[in-house]
């Protein structure tokens, strides 16, 4: 609790305690009077205060104006009517200062829960100078300098890992709670917390370009970026309260005139004037202004816990619209891993015999030994041997087509089919659907083997959760062959598929998605990130998916999913609908009680306490409802 | 040119009404107020002195409401 909260509880306290003793006190006429004065100057000195500052910066209409009016007015009513009933314009002050208590609060609380969420700034950065580990500020390391990360430590910049093995705990970043163990080579991201080794690692970028001050800065602008409602209730805000006050005025004069001048009844000034400064006491839009925010604030913030960082309040609003999602496939939908599907032999038939299988895959992977290609890496791993490079020599890749080299004294050649053709040689083109890695051994066509995508394991799952939140077309774009995409899509549940699409075909096809949805449906496109920026910008809403590190993902897209897990798509989609609903909710509550407060206060049914009751309790439930959001939505 | 500044307001209202009113000044392009994470995002106009601006920007923010702060 903060020193200004502290000071406004013991007021709130002693106020209440006085009240209590006054009841108790025999006291009348000046000497009540005054200690109802002096009860209401402890509570209310600082609205007063703020009331006339508010008078002098012709600023007339704020709520502090509006509650001293209203309370003084109420200690003028009672000694005019000679009631004594001081007591309602004391509990009006001290109702709206309780209100103004909780809220402050209750607010003060959700912020600081939220960003203990997202507490994962690291403060420090150990690095090795003449045999001691010294702490510096992460700012200033280089890249390519060593930094020591103990047990217990968060990673303060990207790097590898040079020395030692430990886990890590990403659940800050991805919500998942598995550790991932990391050893030397291993690539790992900022964020994360070192569970049970010491570790070194070489940093591979700046901290100021880190995933970690990558992601700080993006949740800090996501609560700058407004969202529609949040908009109409500043802008509602503003023209409420006035004319509130200008009905109040109208209430206040008019129906006392009508009587005096038309029925030539008593003109009831003062019950008339009470009713007006009831009005008054509603006046404050209050648990509209403060609830709003504090959902998105919230939703935003609970989707983050969950590893789903979404930009802005107004990428919640879309999010919550999204009936059309589509996938890039390799990244997205599959691994970025291939596996080996079938080995063929020339006839395009399978072959059995499993030496003649085991050679051919052995025979690829040393060829394929000195490429970084996803193939030849997932060729490498297929043989799942470590390669003996003494046995490989004179390779030669050519771009495009395979590579070629001298295995055992063998002329080896792996590739697609083009590089059979230009060797001359013939080969067999198959009609499995894949990528065909063909092998020809000293110019003699060996056969070829099928590899196929990986799908990750939750993709199907995915898309089944996509269609029961209500999207009613999935998409898939790929720059692969037709009956690949096919294949992948039919076995996942996929509505659409195009194929072969090279980047720039895939903006056109967002683009003609785009026109052929329903107006009030909201597009999104959901990829990697890595040669997909253009495409993630164009949609309604961009996706980016398995992102960690890839700051241009980050910089692209408007909702970023820190793991690879594609079903995240469903849960955020959720999330936003669930924070709207309670946006929705809060804006439908607030109002009515304020409007019912009116009407019943004009009509003479509510008093001024009713009205400050159901002000500061319609501000609580809204705040409290608001607090919902934190919460992710369950299945 | 963009700068964000730390700033203490508390009320949600307030931190509305000073939004606006500041979004009006000479010298802002545009200007945006987070009641919740207690932040203020402004983009200046070309060629604006920012300390007169920013001079101005609180003159104008404690008119509205005395407590505010730029921290």
């Amino acid at each position: 609790m903060k020193k200004k909260q502290r000071i406004m509880l013991i007021r709130i306290v002693a106020t209440a305690l006085l009240i209590g003793a006054m009841l108790l006190l025999p006291l009348e006429g000046w000497g009540k009077l005054l200690f109802y004065l002096a009860v209401y100057l402890l509570i209310g000195y600082d609205i007063l205060w703020k009331a006339i500052r508010g008078i002098i910066n012709r600023r007339p209409f704020d709520e502090n104006f509006l509650m001293a009016v209203a309370s003084l007015g109420a200690f003028a009513l009672a000694i005019y009517s000679g009631s004594g009933d001081y007591m309602e314009a004391v509990a009006v002050m001290l109702f709206y200062q309780v209100g103004e208590f909780f809220q402050s609060y209750a607010v003060g609380k959700s912020r600081k829960n939220i960003s203990e969420l997202m507490d994962i700034r690291p403060d420090y950065a150990n690095i090795e100078s003449e045999g001691d580990i010294v702490q510096v500020d992460p700012d200033e390391v280089a890249v390519g300098q060593t930094i020591v990360v103990r047990p217990g430590e968060k990673v303060p910049i990207d790097g590898i890992v040079v020395e030692g093995h430990t886990s890590l705990n990403t659940a800050a970043l991805t919500g998942e709670s598995l550790p991932r163990e990391v050893s030397e080579g291993d690539e790992i991201v900022s964020g994360s917390i070192n569970m049970t080794g010491l570790i070194k690692i070489r940093t591979t970028k700046e901290f100021g370009e880190s995933t970690v001050s990558k992601i700080l800065e993006l949740m800090e602008e996501s609560s700058t970026h407004k969202s529609k409602s949040e908009d109409f209730i500043a802008r509602f805000a503003r023209i409420y309260t006035p004319v509130v006050c200008l009905a109040a005025v109208v209430l206040a004069l008019v129906p006392p005139l009508f009587r005096m001048l038309l029925l030539e009844a008593a003109p009831m000034w003062s019950t008339w004037i009470y009713r007006a400064l009831t009005f008054l006491v509603i006046s404050c839009p209050c648990a509209l202004v403060i609830s709003i925010p504090l959902s998105f604030f919230a939703g935003i913030g609970g989707a983050s816990r969950k590893g789903i960082l979404i930009k802005g309040a107004n990428m919640v609003e879309t999010l919550s619209k999204v009936k059309h999602v589509v996938f890039d496939k390799t990244g997205t939908l599959t691994l970025c891993v291939f596996e080996v599907n079938a080995i063929h032999d020339h006839n395009d038939c399978d072959n059995n015999d499993s030496d003649d299988r085991a050679r051919l895959i052995e025979l690829a992977a040393m060829v394929e030994s000195a490429s970084s290609h996803p193939i030849s890496k997932s060729l490498q791993q297929a043989y799942g041997k470590p390669i003996d490079h003494t046995r490989v020599s004179d390779i030669q890749e050519l771009s495009g087509h395979g590579v070629m080299a001298m295995v055992d004294g063998h002329r080896v050649a792996v590739g697609n089919e083009k590089l059979m053709s230009k060797q001359g040689i013939p080969s067999c083109h198959c009609h499995t659907p894949g990528t065909i890695i063909h092998i020809a051994i000293d110019d003699h066509y060996a056969g070829h083997i099928v590899m196929g995508d990986v799908e990750k394991p939750h993709a199907r799952k995915a898309i089944e959760q996509l269609k029961q939140v209500g999207v009613c077309r999935t998409a898939m774009l790929t720059g692969d062959t037709q009956a690949v995409a096919e294949r992948v899509a039919s076995n996942l549940g996929i509505d659409e598929v195009y194929a072969q699409l090279l980047p720039a075909d895939k903006v056109e096809r967002i683009e003609y998605l785009l026109d052929k949805k329903q107006a009030g449906e909201m597009l999104a496109f959901v990829g990697d990130g890595i040669n997909d920026a253009p495409v993630l910008s164009r949609a309604d809403l961009g996706i980016a998916m398995g992102s960690m590190g890839s700051d241009a993902a980050i910089e692209a897209a408007d909702v970023v999913l820190m793991d690879d897990d594609p079903t995240k798509i469903a849960l955020a989609i959720r999330q936003a609908r669930r924070c709207m609903r309670i946006v929705w909710q809060n804006i439908i509550l607030t109002l009515t009680v304020k409007f019912a407060c009116l009407l019943l206060g004009a009509l003479g049914i509510a008093n001024m306490w009713l009205a400050i009751f159901a002000d500061v309790g319609i501000m609580i439930i809204a705040v409290l409802n608001a607090m919902r959001a934190l919460h992710i939505a369950k299945e | 040119m963009t700068k964000n500044f730390k700033i203490e307001v508390d009320c949600a209202n307030c931190a509305n009404l000073v939004e606006n009113a500041i979004q009006k000044l000479d010298g802002i392009d545009n200007a945006v107020i987070s009641f919740m994470t207690q932040k203020m995002k402004i983009t200046f106009a070309e060629g604006a002195n920012v300390e007169t601006v920013m001079d101005q920007v609180l003159k104008t923010a404690r008119k509205i409401e005395p407590d505010f702060a730029i921290l």
